[in-house]
């Protein structure tokens, strides 16, 4: 094997074997500190021993191994020290019998504790990429512009708290399930929400290994709970999403819009794998939540050879049904979209004026009000609100294509 | 594990009947499950006097020792395995008492 094909099985093992490592060690030391230290320790000499001799026949065992006995030696250390003697003999009592919820798999487990809803948000996110995806403290910094330091301190917190607090290290009942999915897939949606529109005045517009881990890890959730509907939704959502993202943005770096988009440049693979996902939840005949319906409305889009080819009847049903689930003011303005395209701007413009109150200072309530005028004819109270849009926009190729849309109207 | 759930209130007065009637069930709740260890309802903070005895003679002075919009109206001392069972009491409690609550490990 080639160095670079070693260093390849090696991130490719890393990618697979990562969760599981610390997720069983996790289960065995109950600690999620030694089980950090312990993978990321069995990590560093798997590089250097493969590097020098080459893949072992199981890589996956041979880090549980490794990183089971790094662990002890930790443990072993700090109970010579004497100062975590107590922590130490907690430790040594292995698992303690406690109800299965209803699935079973170390992971799960992890990334239940990781997005506790006890949790801060942003903590939810740190620990979730740095435990349960493998991301460094620096990479998860570079990623949300912020201080390495300050990620460090949102992990540590957040481990300092689950100890404290006694976060339980289980997957929730049956009963509790579906409201702490949701708020995994919440997790989930807000990483790939930031790869996919990158917020910052000095950054990419895209963060593609941001919405590549999102999907990542959704794929594992999905694979862990199959008859989640949510799950394969959110996937479904991701992909079909992702799949645009090579025709987003223009040579000169500003966002393209989903009805002036190349279609022919759309990954049709992800394509594909997303309306299969969409097909298989309206087989199952049940009910859809929030991310289903939302990948639904974008299996319809993705769907149409051109923007005059969308099936905008279809798109509106379906966010009067999203409506019925999500009140919320963008859920209302997205809907008033579709409204435009099929009943004209004259229209949609009343429903999306309501929503001054509540979403005046989110740029697209601006952007899809100055797209309105426009069509209107109302060119001067258009130049304005893409203005008002300019100035709240915190990507920089939406900013720019705001801009052009400004100044054509001068 | 032993958790304090605090009754944060931000209005004046005490629990009306309905609201205790609903902390009474609650509380029975709480003792047929074994996780009742304490429980209390304080009198309004402008009550408190604050203490401070770290120098030569105590210094007394009339009223809660931080000024702010909410406060500390009662509180529960419970016992249990782990936060997500306290939380479900703790969220239970909530809606018994009308109030928000929180809760917080003792060490």
């Amino acid at each position: 094997m080639s160095s670079v094909d070693v260093g390849e099985a090696i991130s490719q093992t890393h990618h697979e074997e990562w969760a599981r490592v610390v997720a069983s060690l996790t289960r065995r030391f109950g600690d999620l500190d030694v089980a950090e230290e312990a993978a990321a320790e069995a990590f560093a000499t798997a590089v250097e021993r493969w590097t020098a001799q080459g893949l072992p026949a199981n890589p996956g065992a041979w880090l549980t191994t490794t990183a089971n006995r790094k662990a002890i030696d930790r443990i072993r250390r700090e109970h010579k020290r004497g100062d975590k003697q107590k922590e130490a003999q907690i430790l040594y009592q292995g698992d303690p019998p406690e109800p299965l919820g209803a699935i079973d798999d170390d992971r799960l487990r992890l990334i239940f504790t990781c997005c506790h809803p006890a949790l801060a948000l942003e903590s939810r996110v740190a620990l979730t990429l740095r435990l349960v995806g493998g991301l460094t403290v620096a990479e998860i910094a570079r990623a949300f512009l912020v201080q390495e330091s300050t990620v460090g301190q949102r992990i540590t917190r957040a481990k300092a708290k689950i100890k404290a607090t006694r976060i339980p290290y289980r997957v929730p009942c049956n009963e509790d399930l579906p409201a702490r999915v949701s708020g995994v897939l919440a997790v989930l949606f807000l990483v790939f929400n930031e790869g996919y529109l990158a917020t910052g005045s000095d950054t990419d517009p895209l963060r593609h290994e941001l919405s590549a881990e999102a999907i990542r890890l959704t794929r594992l959730i999905r694979a862990l709970m199959p008859a989640d509907g949510e799950v394969a939704g959110l996937l479904a959502l991701m992909l079909l999403i992702e799949a645009r993202s090579g025709a987003r943005i223009s040579a000169s770096g500003e966002l393209i819009r989903l009805g002036e988009q190349d279609r022919a440049s759309w990954d049709a693979t992800l394509v594909a794998e997303g309306h299969r996902l969409v097909r298989e939840r309206l087989a199952a005949g049940v009910a859809p939540g929030r991310y289903q319906i939302l990948a639904a409305i974008n299996a319809v889009h993705t769907s149409a050879r051109s923007v005059d080819d969308t099936d905008w009847s279809q798109v509106l049903a379906l966010y009067d049904q999203l409506v019925r689930l999500d009140r919320s003011p963008i859920v209302a303005l997205n809907r008033a979209i579709a409204v435009a395209e099929l009943d004209g701007p004259e229209v949609a413009l009343p429903a999306v004026d309501l929503l001054e109150h509540e979403l005046a200072g989110y740029h697209a309530y601006h952007a899809t009000r100055a797209d309105l005028l426009r069509r209107l004819g109302r060119d001067r109270e258009a130049r304005l609100a893409y203005e008002r849009a300019v100035e709240l926009a915190g990507n920089t190729a939406e900013r720019a294509a705001l801009t052009r849309r400004r100044d054509q109207l001068r | 594990m032993q958790y304090l759930v605090s009754v944060i209130t931000a209005t004046a007065g005490m629990a009306t009947d309905s609201e205790m009637a609903a902390i009474d069930v609650f509380n029975e709740h709480l003792q047929a499950g074994g996780h009742w260890v304490f429980a209390g309802g304080l009198a309004e903070p402008s009550n408190a006097t604050v203490i401070d005895n770290r120098g030569e003679a105590p210094i007394f002075t009339d009223g809660p020792f931080v000024e702010s919009k909410e406060h500390l109206a009662g509180f529960w001392v419970i016992e249990a395995a782990d936060l997500d069972v306290a939380i479900k009491l703790a969220t239970e409690g909530s809606k018994a008492c009308n109030r928000k609550v929180e809760v917080r490990p003792f060490l």
